[in-house]
């Protein structure tokens, strides 16, 4: 898909990352003159997807995020892409409430967010390893 | 994220400000369960005052899930206060207010 704007990058799998990966979408967003309600859905996506990965896909040891946002018209285009152990049953993973780490405090409502905030989802394995969040979100303004 | 308590009557107020992620969220986990360990002995209430909390994620609902289950132990009600319109709504959609309620 030929993006009217777009950016990537990569970023260390750290906690202290995942404020910079959503206020760096939600900047990169502004010239489609978004709501606060708009920038504030995005950013909980990616901050769901991204705290994913990193508590997820490398179980808090690191490892490198993927992330790449488009613009086209009025729809903004994220990927959100780990290397890490992946997810094998994601139906499942994608249910409210479910998580692999409730000893940890983990709600199992990231996925539900994604989902509510954002008009598109999909999660699916990376190759070789890991996995791939796309999301799109229409931009009303 | 930062927070300040006030104590009144039976109620201990805790004001939560700032960005509460996976980041973040350790320290108001250690925070509130230092005070559950210190500070509640002739309290029975925890009000969390969210109206300068700018932005939340899933993890502050697994964190409140969390402080609920600690604190219920003990006794001690755990209430919502003053969310932004936004925080309010992950509070709705996740249903949390059914076992946190939401007071004015």
């Amino acid at each position: 898909m030929a993006f009217d704007n777009y950016f990537k990058l990569e970023f260390e799998a750290k906690k202290v990352n995942e404020s910079f990966a959503r206020n760096t979408v939600a900047m990169f967003c502004t010239s489609l003159k978004p709501t606060l309600s708009e920038v504030n859905d995005i950013k909980t996506a990616v901050s769901e997807a991204v705290t994913n990965s990193i508590v997820h896909g490398y179980e808090n040891k690191g490892g490198t995020i993927v992330l790449e946002v488009g613009i086209e018209s009025n729809t903004v285009d994220i990927k959100i892409t780990d290397l890490g152990i992946g997810i094998s049953d994601i139906d499942m993973a994608i249910q409210p409430f479910f998580t692999t780490k409730t000893e940890e405090e983990h709600s199992g409502m990231g996925f539900t967010l994604m989902d509510s905030f954002m008009n598109f989802l999909e999660v699916k394995q990376n190759k070789p390893s890991g996995l791939m969040v796309h999301m799109k979100k229409v931009i009303k303004g | 994220m930062e927070i300040k308590y006030e104590s009144a009557d039976d109620c201990i107020y805790a004001e939560l400000s700032g960005e509460l992620d996976e980041c973040s969220a350790e320290y108001v986990r250690i925070s509130l369960d230092d005070l559950l360990n210190g500070k509640t002995a002739s309290k029975s209430k925890l009000v969390l005052d969210f109206s300068k909390v700018s932005f939340m994620d899933s993890t502050g609902i697994g964190m409140l899930l969390g402080r609920y289950n600690k604190f219920s132990r003990q006794s001690i009600n755990i209430y919502i206060k003053n969310p932004t319109s936004y925080v309010n709504r992950i509070f709705e959609m996740t249903g949390i207010y059914q076992i946190i309620p939401k007071v004015c």
